[in-house]
């Protein structure tokens, strides 16, 4: 027993600073992501033909392709001595895109995140009948005001449900992170293993903190979904 | 002789290649209740679609209160808060209480102050005799109770007409004589209705004229009278005929 308490006394200092850097950057990734998301999803509904062709594309890209390369393209790609050049000659300031690895882990998540979230709302606002809108404009709200007050109070709360998966998605999928030398919850784990060579120990060990972050997060989102729910509304029944 | 409060001159109405209104010309006074039958798939919706500019007409012209609906720069909201809808299947917005549903137009569209839409919609919901439900959901209504919301929701606008698209069609037979009701009561006050429907014995008991529809044409109107016991055409006697076989004499 005190063997294990020394051993914890002596990883958490570490331990704790990386489990900080996961939060913060699952959280900023988030907010990122639902910055993108939100107006990339608003364009492929109700957007401009040219408007729903640019989210698509977006869409489409950061979702087929892997993170990692997005990840890598971000700070590997960017800093490329020819990119620098190129920014140099449009005035820009030297080195702009070579990018901290943390700067970089935030953008790379946060926009790849924005493309799920992205789906995730537009599917949301597209499951609401189609006559919600008509009824709205039939009263002579405006396309804005039946989106505003209508459209969004709804789909915002579908979209609860799939984006808390997209929410415990992202705090494991930070983990990739450690590739370049962001010092999170799993880069920490890293080093502490490459010195102590303990693995049956921090693997199980650190995939249980996520696996609790991930439960508060399921449990908190089913209460905001619970808090918001419409009373008499179909889903409940389904539910039983 | 006053004005028509409605008034459509040749009207056609096409999605894409498919031609749904094929010209109709179509006049109504203020207080008239019109009802609007015929065969489904023939026009009358869209017909009262094309009214409140949910359609856009593919030609013709339209007045609404001596506004003209399809002139080119027309302020389509303005003219819509002069046109109730009430929809087949309710369209009550569902994250709102009865109450929400009845206020978010004089609020939102009218900019009336929150405690006065409120005590409008109070008042709108009494009229259709549904105030005991004012805090409740749409989901926790019937179907009967959900078309007396969404009917209070458009008479909150104060509209000069009420346009009915098959209100009950989605009801359960047993819920479809309050909604009926409310629409005598309404008709009593002297609302300017369209009403498309099936419900004959409502046609016969409160309409002032019926119009016939048959593919994207008028065939023929006339009042009830004349309609039910003594129709011109062969094909208004034929789909009467059916009908009563459907829904019984009284509808």
């Amino acid at each position: 027993m005190t063997e294990l308490a020394e051993f914890w006394e002596m990883i958490w200092p570490e331990l704790g600073r990386g489990l900080v850097i996961t939060l913060r950057l699952s959280t900023g990734s988030l907010l990122i992501g639902l910055l993108i998301g939100f107006p990339i999803a608003l364009m492929r509904v109700y957007g401009a033909r040219w408007m729903k062709t640019l989210a698509t594309i977006y869409v489409d890209l950061l979702r087929g392709t892997p993170l990692l390369v997005q990840l890598f393209f971000i700070y590997y790609g960017l800093a490329d001595p020819n990119i620098n050049q190129l920014l140099v000659r449009l005035g820009l300031p030297e080195g702009l895109l070579v990018l901290e690895p943390l700067t970089a882990a935030y953008l790379a998540l946060g926009c790849n995140s924005g493309a799920y979230q992205a789906e995730y709302l537009r599917g949301a606002i597209q499951a609401i009948d189609a006559g919600q809108m008509i009824a709205a404009r039939a009263l002579g709200l405006s396309r804005l005001q039946a989106i505003r007050y209508i459209i969004m109070p709804q789909a915002l709360r579908l979209v609860i449900a799939p984006w808390s998966n997209e929410v415990a998605y992202m705090v494991k999928y930070t983990s990739v992170v450690y590739i370049i030398a962001v010092q999170d919850l799993f880069g920490e784990t890293r080093r502490i293993m490459s010195t102590h060579y303990n693995q049956m120990t921090m693997l199980p060990f650190v995939g249980m903190i996520y696996l609790v972050i991930v439960l508060l997060i399921t449990w908190g989102m089913g209460h905001l979904e619970q808090h918001f729910h419409i009373p008499g509304l179909q889903i409940d029944v389904e539910r039983g | 002789m006053t004005k028509p409060i409605i008034q459509i001159k040749g009207l056609h109405k096409s999605y894409g290649e498919l031609e749904v209104i094929k010209g109709v010309d179509l006049e109504v006074d203020k207080g008239e209740v019109l009802v609007i039958i015929g065969p489904s798939g023939t026009g009358k919706s869209t017909l009262l679609r094309c009214v409140n500019l949910l359609s856009s007409p593919s030609k013709g012209q339209i007045w609404v209160d001596g506004d003209e609906v399809t002139a080119p720069h027309t302020d389509i909201n303005k003219i819509r808060t002069k046109v109730g809808m009430v929809f087949q299947d309710f369209n009550l917005f569902t994250h709102m209480t009865a109450l929400d549903n009845v206020m978010i137009g004089p609020s939102k569209v009218k900019g009336m102050a929150k405690e006065e839409a409120r005590e409008l919609a109070l008042f709108e919901l009494e009229r259709v005799g549904l105030i005991e439900k004012a805090a409740a959901y749409p989901g926790q209504l019937s179907g009967g109770q959900k078309q007396r919301v969404a009917i209070a929701r458009a008479l909150a606008m104060s509209p000069k007409v009420m346009l009915f698209d098959e209100p009950t069609s989605a009801l359960d037979p047993e819920l479809i004589g309050e909604v009926l009701e409310v629409m005598k009561k309404l008709a009593r006050e002297h609302m300017t209705m369209l009403v498309v429907t099936h419900e004959m014995g409502f046609a016969k008991e409160v309409s002032n004229r019926i119009i016939f529809m048959e593919d994207g044409y008028i065939i023929e109107e006339g009042s009830p009278q004349q309609l039910f016991y003594n129709p011109r055409e062969q094909r208004t006697k034929e789909f009467l005929g059916k009908i009563t076989e459907l829904y019984g004499e009284e509808g």
